[in-house]
């Protein structure tokens, strides 16, 4: 793999990420409904005086032009502050972000793990053995995976375990050294379930990926000179199949976030989910603003992660990008 | 790929709920939103056909006007993203050079975003409201449908009746309306169908948080809501809208992946 891949994608991450903290800045900005007005009617103030409003918008840094406003959430997004503080309570963005953050990212994590060590093995194993009894449990498995959004198997599945085991999962959060086994108990249900969606998509391109690389020329190769299956199956046609596995994990992993955030708030989980519902509820938007641009961030940089993963395993990637290669 | 259900069963499941949607004031048993407050949480049985909500509401009821408001944002939201998407795309593909450039760049920009962290800031910026969800799915989709009808696009113009259309003097809008057109909105359409059951996902899921239909509105993601809290006392209220909610997406994601199988072919 060269360097120069990598600086390039990286210089071409930067202007992504500006753009899309712009976006996020002119929807809450530009659309029509005054941010000050909302907020004062939101908070149970009917009426309001236009000198109250104008004090607020004053207070917020509203009446400044535009880009002014804009160049002021960028610096305070990159100096550290992550966008400064909240509307509501005053509090640094900061803190919330040091409390919430973890737990989605422990959420998103242990939901990646269960894909990588069940889902993916299983759609190897179903494009190996394609038409018999394997591939055949593992489609049955995947079905609601596909068919159902993981919000509402997660509504099913807490609706299931109370009714037939009496049991409900712990309501208050502990992190993983503090409370081991009541962290396990909260997170690994919602965790099962997001892989169940997000490995739905993994297994089955893993599958159609195994099952054409064996039908290559030079898996047939790889058997007539005598290896045993087993490797031809390991060694050919797995690592040539993960390369649209990688692109899948990437391509859905913005997916996987979005249901993260929506099954912490099902399953009272304190993360950067409930945060963002919390603070769109109250229209707290510099709150809304940071999260929502620092998930994009994450997502342009697990893909970002992901490419060069994708680059070191085929090396006709990072080889087109060499002026030999393109001069060829 | 994974077989899956027939195209028709998908497609009729599709139909028939589209019809409900839009015959539910003659099919419900009941007002949704009439209260009985002598029946509240009342099991299934002759008065209500499937239970009764805290506040004596009926839920067979609501869940079938429910359809509305999930085809409306769901359809609705999906139509609108995918036309304004297929438009810029295609228009990208044709006028090409910086323009191009610049949809492509915001394009990629806005598919960094998941769906309900776009869809939050377009609530926080709108207001909650059915629109608002609206129009978060339409902007989810649109950056989709411009790189599908943009890629489709580019494959068919280097096509040869696209050349003989030139040849022969057609005006590049003719050649852009007859003849790209056409052919590249195939795909989009594809996609757009299996999305609508993102969209009615999110839908639901919106409304769930408090951020989508407000209350009293009848919505499967606010029934969803309201269920969660009687939980162990009302089974009912959860399995009535989740089941709605579920056999609807489903319809539409194998629909979606059945008319994607048989363009491939």
């Amino acid at each position: 793999m060269t360097y120069g891949y990598l600086a390039r994608r990286l210089a071409l991450i930067v202007p992504t990420a500006l753009l899309a903290s712009l976006i996020v800045f002119a929807v809450m900005r530009l659309l029509p409904g005054d941010v000050a007005a909302t907020i004062l009617s939101g908070g149970g103030e009917t009426t309001h005086t236009p000198e109250v409003r104008e004090a607020l918008r004053t207070e917020l840094g509203l009446d400044e032009p535009l880009p002014v406003q804009y160049g002021h959430w960028l610096w305070a997004m990159l100096n550290g502050s992550f966008g400064g503080d909240a509307l509501i309570d005053g509090q640094p963005i900061r803190g919330q972000l040091a409390r919430q953050a973890p737990v989605t990212a422990l959420l998103t994590l242990y939901a990646l793990a269960l894909t990588l060590l069940v889902w993916l093995p299983l759609g190897v194993v179903a494009g190996w053995q394609r038409g018999r009894w394997p591939d055949h449990l593992a489609r049955l498995a995947v079905l609601p995976g596909i068919a159902a959004p993981s919000f509402l198997l997660a509504l099913l599945a807490l609706l299931s375990l109370l009714l037939l085991l009496g049991w409900s999962p712990p309501i208050v959060y502990a992190g993983p050294l503090e409370d081991p086994w009541r962290h396990t108990l909260m997170v690994v249900i919602p965790a099962a379930l997001l892989s169940w969606e997000y490995g739905a998509h993994v297994l089955r391109v893993a599958r159609a990926a195994v099952a054409e690389a064996l039908a290559q020329p030079y898996v047939l190769t790889a058997v007539a000179k005598g290896l045993p299956e087993r490797r031809v199956v390991l060694g050919h046609a797995f690592r040539n199949a993960l390369l649209p596995v990688l692109t899948t994990l990437g391509v859905q992993f913005g997916a996987l976030l979005g249901g993260a955030l929506i099954l912490e708030s099902i399953f009272g989980l304190p993360g950067l989910g409930r945060g963002l519902v919390e603070a769109a509820l109250v229209r707290d938007y510099p709150v809304v603003q940071s999260l929502v641009t620092l998930l994009v961030a994450a997502v342009l940089l697990v893909n970002l992660a992901l490419d060069v993963a994708y680059a070191r395993l085929d090396p006709r990637v990072s080889f087109a990008d060499t002026p030999q290669a393109v001069a060829a | 790929m994974i077989r899956l259900p027939r195209s028709g069963t998908a497609a009729a499941v599709v139909v028939i709920v589209v019809l409900t949607g839009l015959l539910a004031g003659v099919l419900a048993p009941a007002n949704p939103l009439a209260q009985d407050t002598a029946h509240r949480l009342e099991a299934p049985g002759a008065r209500f056909l499937l239970g009764s909500d805290n506040f004596g509401r009926d839920v067979l009821s609501r869940v079938l006007h429910g359809t509305r408001t999930a085809l409306a944002v769901g359809v609705g939201g999906v139509a609108a993203g995918a036309l304004v998407g297929a438009a810029v795309g295609l228009a990208g593909a044709y006028r090409g050079g910086w323009f191009d450039l610049a949809v492509q760049r915001v394009v990629d920009a806005l598919l960094g975003f998941p769906l309900l962290a776009l869809a939050v800031v377009v609530i926080v910026s709108l207001g909650v409201s059915v629109a608002a969800v609206t129009a978060a799915i339409a902007l989810a989709l649109a950056p989709q449908a411009a790189r599908i009808a943009r890629a489709s696009a580019l494959t068919v113009r280097s096509a040869g009746y696209v050349a003989s259309a030139i040849t022969i003097g057609a005006s590049p809008v003719r050649v852009l309306l007859r003849h790209v057109l056409p052919h590249s909105l195939g795909p989009v359409l594809v996609y757009a169908t299996g999305f609508v059951a993102t969209a009615l996902a999110t839908e639901a899921a919106l409304s769930y948080l408090g951020l989508g239909a407000p209350p009293p509105t009848p919505s499967w993601g606010g029934m969803l809501q309201e269920g969660r809290e009687h939980l162990e006392v009302a089974p009912w209220l959860t399995l009535a809208p989740a089941g709605a909610l579920a056999v609807t997406a489903a319809a539409f994601a194998f629909l979606g992946d059945a008319l994607g199988a048989r363009e491939r072919r």
